[in-house]
Formats: structure tokens, sequence, C-alpha cells
């Protein structure tokens, strides 16, 4: 799995009980690569992260999504993360009685296959490194998954995930929400410090604030379950600037919520 | 149940466990005394259980084993429970009788007892006099106390005096061997004033002995300002009706922790019942009950607050599989008089099949103004958003599914005093998951 990773969607559509909100998503993300995600609210940024993930209230009603050439839309949640995909996600779940430190290597040694482990000595080297990277507390590492972790911690610890398990394609939603700005600059640094042709980075933000700190090749704006158009970083600075109603307005689109007819 | 099949046995019976225990005979006139109250009473009433179809009856009460020498000579599963096994501080009964017991010199010496229940009365007779079933479980509360009082044999007498610090766990492993046997332990706790003890029971049975009956009781008694954990693990065979009622009475500033796992596969009634007699007295009490198949439970946690003060903490959880059955009763009570005390419950129940029952039942009694208590009960199956979190790292649905439950469980079972028997537990959790 040495070759540059590539994910590619085309016309991608998903409804949530029974309500359409991904209209035809059309977006490839090649290793070495980041792409910028952004739109107003509830025009289905996080609903893109969690149709591709595989979340099973999300049902795929069209289209297509490979990750190297395999059939992503096919695969169980658990096999997706195992070809290489990762979400970073804007709500994550609080599991009680499971500690952080049991969850990450449950999950690198459920990569890494029966017989493959990880030894313990090399996890906790391997965490040890991370979470100051990251400037986390150790006490993070035996507490219990996000339980009681404040908004911005609960975000250091889906980019330490992250970096424990090395995805080939990452999606973050709304990393940056939350966060301090201390610690926006180490989340940075933390997703920074894994950029490489190894890795395809799709972000998706609110905020140009982010883009400073990790550069985007790409900037996509989404609205009404689709992205309507793409650029450069610039793009990203203008939206930033003068808002979303000159896009609006260039496009003639009134509502950019999913609510309305495409 | 007619009155003709409380029992199927007589008296012999019961004078033939006092002569081969050579207890004091104020012991077997009480034994004798129960025994005739066994028909007389009844079955006890359970919130939301019905047990009168349970087989309460069917078994030997009693059966002599032999000693052993060392704690290798018992199977290898049954070894598995007792931790520490060189230095180990442990008493282990099979069926009726004591089979092996060893105290360290240390303990002895600094004046701590533990000793089955008969040689206990036969040395420190007084002693024993004043805690065996008088202010804690009373013979004539209903048929299975009775029954008991009746046919206790074996058991367990632990006395730490004054200020005694005893830092590692003390064990007792009671053993249920054979079809259709018994056991009735009946162990005795007291800890003086400002001791230490932490005591840990695991009632077992080996796979294959099925039908058996255990009715066991334990009482604890927490002197002023001591400080007492009592963990019981029961794990026992299907068609096995397993019973024990504990019983603790926490004096001024006394602190008691229960931690109750109930893994048993059979018939269960699991109670638990704490007097928080002093001020400053605290009880923290946590149970943990994991039903596959048939399995039928009742686990009862009832507090009563006296004194001024007093503290306690229920938190129950269940986890059902199968079609199998319980209730987590918290019952907490708080009298008058006993102002500024606080008492909480919180009872959750995961279950993991269609067919499972399981339900959580908090009681709050209070008859005085000057205190605060909570509830919180909750009943569900495994939450889909968190099975999806721990799959989008790529752990399979099952290995998900396994550590969401375990870390359910793991309130109670990290709050074992040994990190060993934790282990066993949880493959043992593992093990009953998934068959
Ligand atoms: N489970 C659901 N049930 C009903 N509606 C849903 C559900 N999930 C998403 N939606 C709706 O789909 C739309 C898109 O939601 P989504 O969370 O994808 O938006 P978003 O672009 O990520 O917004 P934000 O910027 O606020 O995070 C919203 O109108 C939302 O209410
Ligand atoms: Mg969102």
């Amino acid at each position: 799995m040495s070759k540059a990773p590539k994910l590619t969607i085309k016309n991608l559509h998903a409804s949530v009980d029974g309500k359409e909100i991904l209209k035809g998503v059309n977006l490839e993300v090649k290793g070495g690569e980041v792409h910028a995600i952004m739109g107003p609210n509830g025009t289905g940024k996080s609903t893109l992260a969690s149709a591709l993930m595989g979340h099973p209230r999300y049902e795929v009603t069209q289209g297509e999504v490979t990750l190297d050439g395999e059939n992503l839309l096919e695969m169980e949640v658990d096999e997706r993360a195992r070809a290489g995909l990762f979400l970073a996600m804007q709500y994550p779940a609080e599991v009680s009685g499971v500690t952080n430190s049991d969850f990450l290597r449950s999950s690198i040694n459920a990569k890494r296959g029966e017989g493959n482990e990880i030894s313990l000595m090399k996890f906790i080297r391997e965490l040890d490194k991370k979470m100051e990277l990251l400037e986390m507390d150790e006490k993070f590492a035996t507490r219990y998954l996000n339980e009681g972790f404040s908004g911005g911690e609960k975000k250091r610890n889906e980019i330490l995930q992250m970096m424990m398990l090395q995805p080939r394609i990452a999606i973050m939603d709304e990393i940056d929400s939350g966060l301090d700005i201390d610690a926006l600059k180490v989340v940075a640094k933390g997703v920074n410090s894994m950029l490489s042709d190894e890795l395809g980075v799709l972000m998706i933000t609110h905020y140009q604030r982010l883009l400073n700190y990790i550069k985007p090749d790409y900037v996509h704006v989404f609205m009404q379950g689709r992205i309507v158009k793409s650029g450069g970083p610039e793009l990203a600075e203008r939206l930033e600037a003068e808002g979303y109603d000159w896009v609006k307005e260039e496009l003639g689109i009134e509502d950019e919520t999913v609510g309305q007819k495409a | 149940m007619s009155v003709e099949t409380c029992v199927l046995f007589d008296e012999s019976v019961v004078k033939g466990i006092a002569a081969k225990t050579q207890e004091p005979a104020w012991m077997l006139n009480a034994r004798l005394e129960a025994f005739k109250d066994v028909p007389k009473l009844p079955l006890p009433k359970l919130e939301r259980t019905n047990i009168d179809r349970w087989n309460f009856t069917d078994f030997t009460p009693f059966t002599e084993e032999a000693a052993i020498g060392s704690l290798t000579e018992l199977p290898e599963d049954v070894q598995e429970f007792i931790f520490d096994k060189e230095q180990a501080h442990v008493m282990v009964q099979k069926n009726g009788s004591v089979i092996f017991r060893r105290l360290g010199d240390d303990l002895a010496e600094q004046g701590v007892l533990f000793t089955d229940l008969a040689s206990a009365a036969r040395e420190n007779e007084a002693l024993v006099k004043k805690f065996f079933m008088t202010d804690g479980i009373k013979r004539d509360e209903h048929r299975l106390s009775a029954l008991h009082a009746a046919l206790n044999s074996g058991g367990v007498f632990l006395y730490v005096p004054r200020n005694v610090e005893v830092k590692v766990p003390i064990q007792g492993l009671f053993w249920l061997a054979g079809e259709k046997a018994a056991m009735m332990p009946h162990i005795i706790i007291v800890a003086e004033a400002n001791s230490r003890i932490d005591f840990v029971a695991n009632f077992i049975a080996r796979p294959g002995d099925e039908a058996a009956f255990n009715n066991s009781a334990i009482e604890v008694f927490v002197s002023d300002g001591a400080r007492v954990r009592v963990a019981t693990v029961s794990s026992l065979g299907k068609e096995t009706v397993d019973v024990i009622y504990r019983r603790s009475l926490v004096s001024r500033d006394g602190q008691l922790e229960w931690i109750v796992a109930d893994l048993s596969e059979g018939r269960v009634i699991s109670d638990n019942t704490t007097h928080l007699k002093g001020e400053g007295g605290m009880v923290n009490v946590k149970t943990v009950v994991l039903g596959t198949d048939e399995m039928r439970a009742n686990v009862t946690s009832s507090i009563h607050h006296w004194g001024r003060h007093t503290a306690s903490d229920i938190n129950a959880r269940s986890v059902m599989k199968g079609s199998a059955t319980s209730i987590l009763n918290s019952i907490t009570k708080i009298e008058k008089g006993a102002s500024k005390s606080d008492g909480q419950q919180s009872g959750k129940v995961l279950m993991l099949s269609p067919d499972a029952r399981g339900d959580a039942n908090p009681i709050l009694l209070i008859d005085e103004n000057d205190v605060t208590a909570g509830h919180a009960a909750s009943v569900g199956r495994i939450d889909p958003t968190q099975l999806y979190y721990l799959m989008s790292r790529g752990i399979s649905r099952r290995e998900a599914e396994k550590l969401i439950i375990r870390g359910f469980l793991d309130a109670v079972v990290s709050q074992i005093p040994s990190e060993s028997l934790q282990a066993s537990i949880h493959r043992l959790i593992e093990r009953k998951l998934q068959s």
C-alpha cells in the first residue's frame, strides 16, 4: 500500500430518515493534497463526512466512492477505517469505562491484525511521543474515552487518534471549532507533522484561521448538499472577508441549506 | 408450595452437622429451633420477582469433603480465583466443609482471627455469640434464613482488632461441587474501631456442575472509624439457585464498600442491606449482574440511614443477554433524625438481545427534611453512536461491543481489590458473552 492514496467521490447522494441531504457530490482527494470544504451551517458538510465513514443513519442512495480503487460504499465502517480512512468527528462520542489508551491499542491492533499486535512498550513510546507533541497531559491516556473531556480536549484527542492510526485519507470535521488560539496552533502542528504524499486531507471548516496554519491546496464551497464552487486558497480568503452572499448571487442560489430544491 | 415439601430431610441431618463441627451446644439448639421454623415461615418477599417455583428443596444438605494440604491440589480453574497464591490469607470451602485455611503469622500475631465459624465458636465463644445472627441477619426473617440457620456449615469468622490495618485482602473461596450439592457458609466480619480490612469472597462451581444450591449469609460489623471493603463474586451453574444475604452495620465514621458481581447462570437472589447507625458513617454499594440464557436475578441493595451525616451511594449495573431477566432494586431509606444525610443511587441496565428483560427500580424513602438524595435509572441497548465511533477506528463490531460492555461493567469490576481477580472476572464475562 505504498502508492499514493486516492479517494474518489462521484455524484454522491445520501439521505437521513428519508430526507435527501447530499445531492451529487463530486470530489477527488489524492495523497499529498489538502482540500478545504467551507460552507454555511446546515448545508451537508458533516453529512458528507458521515456518509463517507459509513454512519448507520445515513443512507447512500446514488453515486460511488472508491478508495484506492476499492468500492468504499460496500465496506463496513471498520473496514473503511482499516482501508485507511479516518474521520476526526465534529462531535465525538463518549464511551465510559473504556480508557483512551485501551481504545487506541485496540484500534491499532485491529488494523495490524491478529498475530501482528503492537508491543506494549512500543505502543507506550509512540503514545507518549504524540501526546507530548499535542501538549496533552499524560492523564488523558488513562481517562475514559472522551468522557468529561472539554470541547477542545476532544478535538485534540481526535488528532491524537489520527496520528496514532496513520490513515491514508483523513477527514477533519471542524477540528478548529472550540479551540483557543494556542490549541489551534498545537493541533495544526500535529496535522502538519503528518502531511506527506502518503496522506490526503479533507478539512471541513468555517474559518480561514485554520487555513493559516494548515495550508490548503484546494478550497471548495458547499451549499445545498453539494460542492458549488472550487478554487485555490484565495477563495477561502475572499469568503472570510465577504461571506457567502457573492457566491450565492453568482450562482443564483437563494436558500443555501439542503431543505430546498437544488 | 405446600408446607410438606419445604424440607426433604429430618432433624438428624441438623444434629449430624453439629456433631461433625463440634460446635457448642447453644449453636445446635439455635439450629434445631430454626429447623422447626422452616416450614412455618414464608419465602422472602422480593420486589418484582416471583420465586415461588424456584427450587429451594432438592439438594444434599451436607457433604463432608477431605481437607487439602496445598492450594495446588485444587483444579486449575478453581485455583484461578485465588490471587497471590503463595502468600494468600485464604480459606477454601467445598460444599459443607472448609478444606483449606491459611493465615499469615504476621496477621495472627496482631490478633487477627480467621477461622471457620465452629472453630471460632469453640475458641472465642463470647465473640461469636455476640455477632452470629443477632443484630444482623435474624434466624426467623423468612424460610431461607431459617434454612441457613439450621444447616450452615464451614463459614468464616474474621475478626480485626482495634487499630489493626490489614494491608492485603483476605480471601474466601466457596466451591460448590457436584450435582445437587449445597453450601451454606455463614461469614462474619468484625472490624473493630479504626481497623482496616478487605475481604474477597468467590462463590464458584466448575462447568458441568449445574444443579446445586447456595444459601450463604454475610454479616459485616464496621466499628467506629473502621474501613472495610467486601467483594463477592458469584459464578454458579445454570440450574443452581444462588442466594446470598448480606447484612452490615456501620458505626460512627465507619466506611464500608460493597462490590458485588453476580455472574451466576441460574436463579439469583442477591440481597445487600446496610444500616448506617452511627453519625458520619458511609457505605458504597457497587453491583453488577450479568445474565445469559434463562438466568433470573433479583438484586436488591438497601440502605437505612439512622445516624446524622451519613452518606450512601448505590451503583447497580446489569447486562442481560439471551432471555435473561434481572431486576435491580435500590432502596434508600433515610430515617427521621438522620439529618444532613445524603443518599444517591444509580441503576443502569444494558440489554443485548430482544428477549432479554431488565429493569431498574429505584426507591427513595425519606422521613427527614434536612437531607439530600438523588437517583438515576436507565434501561437501554448498546448505543449505536458509540459503536459507530469505535468501529470508525477500525475495531470490528464484535470487538467494539465487547469494549462497550466491558466499559459498562468496569465501574464495578475495576473496584475489586486485585488486578488478577479483575482479569479472571473479565475473562469469565467474555466467555459468558460469547456462548
Ligand atoms: N440525523 C438527522 N436527522 C435529521 N436531519 C438531519 C440529520 N443529520 C443531518 N440532518 C440535517 O441535514 C442538514 C445538513 O446537516 P449537516 O450536519 O451535514 O450540516 P453541516 O453543513 O455540517 O452544518 P454545520 O456547519 O452547522 O456543522 C441539516 O439541515 C441537518 O438538520
Ligand atoms: Mg457539521
